[in-house]
């Protein structure tokens, strides 16, 4: 009978939890296929080379379209660079400040800023882009159903439009946005950013590598949170070991 | 009435504040030796788990708001900004997002647990209508939650939800307003919803308040749902249900943490990693998973007004329930044909929730119109005449002596029963 009610109130939970999952399929039209990300799974920490390639491949080519305000320059800490590297490269942008005369000026940029956007504001953004607003990447990994899946699956799913297909005007072909055209032309190709590590920088290894920094620049507390987790997890088991015990002692001069 | 309290506590502090104010003589008598049936599962932990649940998200909430900005223009960020640079805002927000789904977890299974058990019948009904009316406000106050990180999702739920209250006749539309703060959704609403929400939790602690106080003028209910007949059936609630909650709050903390810790957006929904855009609708428009049945149910009525009844009264009907069901049985444990009946429901009440989160097209509409259906049905039409109609099983004598009623009768040899009422 116990044995039962266990059984029952597994169930339901797991039915509750899987509610979650189910709607998640909606928006997802496409079959997403599955990479190994460094950072999945409960022991999942971000492969800190292939980060630091994707903040290449992000200051090289997607910093001149998407924002990504949320993150600080400080952030890069978290992929691997030092002190120094951040400084050096906080202050490669101007930052507009009001001087000691009163009048606006500009200041070299400090880790403590956020990253620069490449355009003052979203009308701005889309008068260039013709019409089309470039979304900000500080949690673009968890704002697409498919996350990191997605991003890699977008990111190398151009091609030419199939026969019979009428593109609109300015729009490209991906066989992963959702109705299939896309403002952003295909930003990744073979050699299309220089790595200084040695790797080949094959659209593929460009996809996987600026995922993973977005994946880190989305959740730059996951390492923290998964290191706590287990700890917290080991604690919780112990404690439930201790406290059934203490519960059958209780319990033990009590006749069902 | 009137006239000093005599406290029986040795202490001379405690006895001289007992003499004042029986706090402590309360506290020991409400849990300390309060009688308890001795034959409770694991299933009675989750009115104590709901609490902590409570008290878990009141914790959170007010050091969130410590650090959260309600207008239009800073929510979003400053959600992020509570994630990134807040220490430990990441295990706040995530304890808090997670905590609302948990609470709805334990609650749900709480409120199985009466409709098995038969909780809500004589002398218990005020009982569970309070709990009906707590459910009610949790729901409320989780609606107004969802609404403040002010993402694309917080944005078109709000404008979904609030907009029901439209297709009342007549003054629908000045309600809408009012809710509103102007003639859309905007920085009026979302303050007035912070507000709202942050005071929502105090009222619920109320209502908790005069839950237990309810549950504690019964008594609670048992697996057999046979009322305590002497002191051999209860056993005093502390230690023995002090320790067995704490058993089921530990596996409870468990799966709270397993969410917070590793998945922490597994539950959410992606919509709402966008921020709110007015000009831009999300192709499906979705709830959070805990209020996917009762989106179901709206969604199966083709009219509007109609929608709305059918879905305020899915719970407006768990008011009555006490009074639909004429079994003088309580426990499904003896109500064979019952049992059957009510995992069906369980399974109808999972599938509208499945049926709430896809589109409203082709089979799921069909799917979600049946279900719809069949949950009236059970409690309109199932539960009035299946007292009527089901042969009950012989119920015991006594929680004690769990022998069937007509074989076998009469008291066990008394020695073991006794003892452990010596530990009082």
């Amino acid at each position: 009978m116990s044995l039962n009610r266990f059984t029952l109130f597994g169930t339901l939970l797991g039915a509750a939890i899987g509610l979650g999952s189910v709607t998640p399929v909606l928006a997802a039209e496409v079959e997403l296929p599955h990479q190994n990300w460094s950072f999945e799974g409960p022991f999942g920490t971000y492969d800190k080379a292939s980060a630091q390639r994707g903040f290449l491949v992000y200051q090289q080519v997607c910093s001149n379209c998407h924002s990504m305000k949320q993150a600080y320059y400080r952030n890069l800490a978290g992929i691997g660079l030092s002190d120094e590297q951040i400084k050096a490269i906080a202050a490669q942008v101007d930052v507009p400040t009001i001087g000691d005369d009163g009048q606006p000026t500009t200041r070299k940029g400090l880790p403590s800023d956020h990253f620069k956007a490449p355009y003052p504001n979203e009308k701005a953004a889309r008068a260039a882009q013709g019409g089309a607003l470039p979304p900000d990447q500080s949690v673009l990994i968890k704002a697409r159903e498919g996350g990191p899946d997605y991003i890699y699956a977008l990111l190398t799913g151009y091609s030419e439009p199939p026969a019979g297909v009428k593109m609109g005007e300015g729009m490209n072909y991906n066989k992963v946005m959702a109705g299939n055209q896309i403002a952003m032309a295909a930003p990744l190709s073979d050699g299309r950013v220089e790595y200084t590590d040695g790797t080949k920088p094959t659209l593929e290894q460009e996809a996987r590598d600026v995922t993973t920094f977005l994946a880190y620049i989305a959740n730059p507390e996951m390492e923290q949170r998964k290191r706590l987790g287990v700890r917290v997890m080991l604690f919780l088991a112990a404690l439930t070991c201790v406290t059934y015990a203490v519960k059958r002692q209780i319990w033990s001069d009590v006749h069902h | 009435m009137v006239g000093l309290h005599k406290s029986e506590f040795k202490n001379p502090v405690i006895n001289w504040v007992d003499t004042r104010l029986p706090l402590f003589t309360m506290m020991t008598k409400e849990y300390g030796v309060f009688p308890t049936p001795k034959n409770f599962n694991y299933f009675w932990n989750f009115g104590a788990l709901a609490m902590i649940n409570l008290m878990i998200m009141i914790v959170t909430g007010i050091f969130l708001a410590m650090n959260y900005n309600a207008s239009t223009a800073g929510a979003f960020d400053s959600v992020e900004r509570i994630v990134r640079d807040v220490n430990y805002g990441w295990l706040l927000r995530y304890v808090h997002a997670n905590g609302a789904s948990m609470f709805f977890i334990v609650v749900y299974i709480h409120m199985f647990r009466g409709l098995y058990y038969g909780s809500y019948k004589k002398p218990r009904e005020l009982l569970w209508m309070i709990g009906v009316v707590i459910l009610l406000l949790m729901m409320a106050t989780a609606f107004m939650g969802y609404v403040l990180p002010w993402g694309q999702m917080s944005y078109w739920g709000a404008t979904v939800i609030t907009n029901l209250f439209s297709a009342i006749p007549v003054v629908g539309d000045y309600i809408v307003t009012l809710l509103w703060g102007g003639f859309s959704v905007d920085n009026p609403t979302l303050n007035r919803f912070f507000s709202l929400h942050y005071l929502m939790p105090f009222v619920i602690t109320g209502v908790v308040f005069l839950h237990v106080v309810a549950l504690h003028i019964t008594g609670s209910n048992n697996p057999l749902g046979i009322e305590p007949k002497s002191s051999q059936d209860t056993l005093p609630f502390h230690p023995y249900y002090t320790i067995k909650d704490s058993v089921g709050m530990c596996v409870y903390l468990m799966v709270f943490a397993a969410l917070v810790f590793f998945a922490p957006d597994y539950l959410g929904h992606a919509d709402n990693y966008t921020p709110a855009n007015p000009l831009v609708t999300p192709a499906h428009i979705v709830p959070e998973w805990y209020f996917l049945p009762f989106y179901a149910i709206l969604r199966s009525v083709p009219s509007k007004l109609g929608g709305v009844i059918m879905m305020f009264g899915s719970i407006a009907i768990l008011f009555v329930l006490p009074w639909l069901d004429t079994s003088p049985v309580r426990s499904a444990k003896f109500r064979p044909i019952y049992r059957q009946l009510l995992y069906v429901f369980v399974v109808v009440c999972i599938t509208l929730g499945v049926a709430g989160g896809k589109p409203p097209e082709g089979i799921w509409v069909v799917i979600g119109r049946v279900c719809t259906a069949y949950y009236f049905l059970h409690f309109l039409v199932i539960l009035p005449l299946l007292g009527k109609l089901e042969k009950p099983l012989p119920l015991p004598e006594s929680i004690a002596n769990p022998v069937l009623t007509p074989i076998g009768g009469g008291p066990l040899p008394g020695g073991a029963m006794a003892k452990p009422m010596e530990k009082m």
